[in-house]
């Protein structure tokens, strides 16, 4: 039970981490532009097909995953041009009509481009064994090596936030944005640098994550509301908080599909436990979620802004 | 000048009318966007390729094929019924995929005065209960599927399953399906919610609890992740069974990491029945990639209502129900009947993964497991 224990936290990790992935671009552009981008998750979605697509015509995993970056930075840019400048001084319900509609058309586009039928990407030799943890449990490689990465990606984000001067001034315009801009900061500069990153890494998510899960239509939708309770839960703004936020939600949803319904045996007969078990897994972080806005309405690393 | 071509227009228009017999119309309800889109394409796709078989006739009359997607949305699809049948005058009817869509449809199709042919879904209270002169299901009941896999596993004298499913109507259905021919201990029994697409949770389970097999009912996507994922998690010595998760919908996504993996049916593309092999050439021909069980549902439903119309007409109902009962039309699953119900009696088949020469994957048949198999809700159906 121990080994499975085991087993579980490392799948939970390595979910949270691809959630932090999709979750850090969506907290800076919520936090900083104050900008709700719902959106977000088919980024995530083009970026797996992206992938998908160049894998197709170099055959090379590595060299794929390295171009899928500019092109997701580009199309970020793109969008941040064509579509999201001229939503900044809306209302929120403005930006979320925009943002909704912006979905449908993309995944329409994707569905006209690469038909509805599920793609997928091959895992590249290199990763593709297992490694024997205890009994008969394997882990696959190729995920201690997401999180891996997800953990590299986060450094790296902690050191531009926290030592360069881009990031001092996201920091400053997360607390003040329109202080930033009597500063005589470009503010608009900013908020599409903050775009186009945020749109790269959910991109880069989508490509990591295409030879474990199948790229298809659908794939954005089913990571976006978590993404959300993420961002919630860290705070809005706080990068550091999303990680935090992403490797919580991550490991609960994981123990609990698994754990609850076993915990639950031993209060209640096996039919009505399964019952209750498949009844209260899903809605788990939700309950968290709730649970962390009651004793901190910011979220764990979010400040009290004033605005 | 203008009012002059108009008049002839109409002139020529009745003339031709007046000439030809009317059109058979038959309506297309598919789920054709959203995530499971392409079972929806594949079943019109087979629609489509019989009535190029057909050369686009029924007897003397013109064949009309008039596509509608249902979105997937049971209140979406009953209103493009309603407007399918009333508005547009269809006679019949094909579709749907999914079960929850055959609920919401069923009734305006039939009380509108067209025939219902289903393609693929087959669910269980139409068999029973709600079964209806108006509504012939031309696929399976959706029991049947899953206790292919359960007869097999009795046959293997496999001791203890682990089974797996999303938590929803169809896949509980398809669970108790399994379960009710199965004979040994059900070791585990998972639930996911729709829609999960990372099973390494559940896979981790299984791994410890070490099962002799798994059956699994996991459609669409999902499908295609468990696959993927199997042998990723270390499971490759546990036989993964399943229905409606390795099929030509799914395959291209799944590769090599489906192979060998296998399923139940009532169809396969080497099924070796006259008109198969054509069918199949004819599919890939016209729309490169290999037909599935619902496309072929697809073809062998237009079949079906031809062999009707070219006996029967569309003018008197009682015989045109008669016609299509007598199910007088070479299936592509060759023998093929309807039982009291309007559910088809037909053999079932093992089925699993295999590649072909020129790197298309399939399944393929590997033995005949139910010869002649109705579904167990005959005796529920009022109608005899």
């Amino acid at each position: 039970m121990f080994n499975l224990f085991l087993l579980q936290l490392l799948n939970g990790a390595q979910f949270g981490i691809l959630l932090f992935l999709v979750a850090a671009g969506l907290t800076l552009v919520f936090g900083i532009m104050d900008f709700i981008n719902l959106a977000h998750g088919v980024l995530y979605m083009v970026g797996g097909y992206v992938m998908a697509m160049m894998m197709g015509t170099t055959g090379n995993f590595w060299l794929s995953l390295t171009l899928v970056l500019p092109v997701m930075l580009v199309l970020g840019l793109a969008l941040e041009v064509l579509v999201f400048r001229r939503l900044y001084d809306r209302s929120h319900l403005d930006q979320v009509l925009a943002t909704f509609g912006l979905i449908l058309v993309l995944s329409e586009l994707v569905k006209i481009l690469w038909g509805s039928a599920p793609l997928s990407v091959p895992m590249p030799e290199a990763l593709s064994g297992s490694i024997a943890l205890a009994g008969p449990m394997r882990y696959p490689v190729y995920r201690i090596a997401v999180i891996g990465v997800g953990l590299a990606v986060a450094l790296a984000l902690w050191f531009v936030i926290a030592r360069t001067r881009v990031g001092m001034l996201l920091r400053a315009g997360a607390a003040n944005r329109a202080m930033v801009s009597a500063l005589g900061t470009d503010i608009n500069r900013l908020f599409m640098l903050v775009f186009a990153a945020g749109a790269m890494l959910a991109g880069f998510a989508g490509a990591i994550v295409s030879p474990i899960l199948s790229v298809d239509p659908g794939m954005g939708d089913s990571i976006l509301i978590l993404t959300f309770v993420v961002i919630v839960i860290g705070g809005v703004g706080s990068v550091k908080g999303a990680f935090f936020a992403a490797l919580l939600v991550g490991i609960v949803d994981t123990l609990g599909r698994m754990f609850g319904p076993i915990l639950l045996k031993a209060l209640m007969d096996p039919a009505a436990a399964a019952q209750a078990g498949r009844t209260i897994a899903p809605m788990l972080v939700y309950i968290l979620m709730a649970a962390v806005l009651f004793w901190r309405p910011t979220g764990l690393f979010g400040r009290s802004v004033a605005r | 000048m203008r009012h002059m071509a108009v008049a002839a227009a109409l002139m020529l228009s009745t003339a031709t009318s007046a000439l030809a017999a009317e059109p058979v119309k038959i309506g297309v309800l598919l789920t054709l966007s959203g995530p499971p889109a392409v079972l929806g394409e594949h079943a019109r796709d087979g629609v489509l390729l019989a009535q190029k078989a057909l050369a686009g006739k029924m007897g003397d009359r013109d064949i009309e094929v008039v596509v509608v997607d249902d979105e997937g949305k049971p209140d979406i699809a009953a209103q493009k019924a309603r407007d399918l049948v009333e508005a547009q005058g269809a006679d019949f009817v094909i579709g749907p995929i999914f079960s929850n869509i055959m609920n919401a449809i069923a009734a305006p199709v039939t009380s509108g005065g067209a025939i219902l042919v289903s393609p693929n879904a087959g669910p269980s209270n139409f068999a029973g209960k709600d079964c209806n002169p108006d509504i012939f299901v031309a696929s399976y009941q959706n029991d049947q599927m899953p206790r292919v896999l359960a007869q097999h596993m009795n046959d293997q004298g496999i001791k203890t399953a682990y089974v797996l499913a999303p938590n929803y109507q169809a896949g509980k259905d398809s669970l108790n399906g399994f379960k009710s021919l199965y004979k040994s201990e059900v070791a585990g029994e998972l639930y996911v919610p729709l829609g999960q697409l990372d099973f390494s949770a559940e896979l981790a389970q299984i791994a410890a609890a070490q099962p002799e097999a798994v059956y699994a009912f996991m459609p669409g996507g999902m499908g295609v992740n468990l696959v993927k994922q199997w042998d990723q998690a270390g499971l490759s010595s546990i036989p993964l069974m399943s229905a409606f998760t390795v099929d030509e919908t799914t395959l291209p996504a799944e590769q090599d990491a489906a192979l060998g993996k296998l399923t139940g049916s009532n169809w396969a593309p080497d099924l070796d029945v006259p008109g198969n092999a054509e069918f199949v050439a004819a599919y890939k021909e016209a729309y490169s990639r290999v037909p599935s069980l619902y496309a072929m549902g697809g073809y062998d439903a237009v079949m079906l209502i031809e062999s009707a119309v070219k006996k029967a007409g569309t003018e008197d109902r009682e015989a045109l129900r008669a016609a299509l009962k007598a199910a007088d039309f070479s299936s592509l699953r060759g023998e093929f009947s309807f039982s009291s119900n309007n559910f088809p009696v037909q053999d079932f088949y093992l089925t699993k993964a295999v590649k072909d020469a020129d790197g298309s994957y399939r399944t393929s048949v590997v033995e005949k497991v139910f010869t002649a198999a109705a579904d167990g809700y005959v005796a529920e159906c009022p109608m005899k």
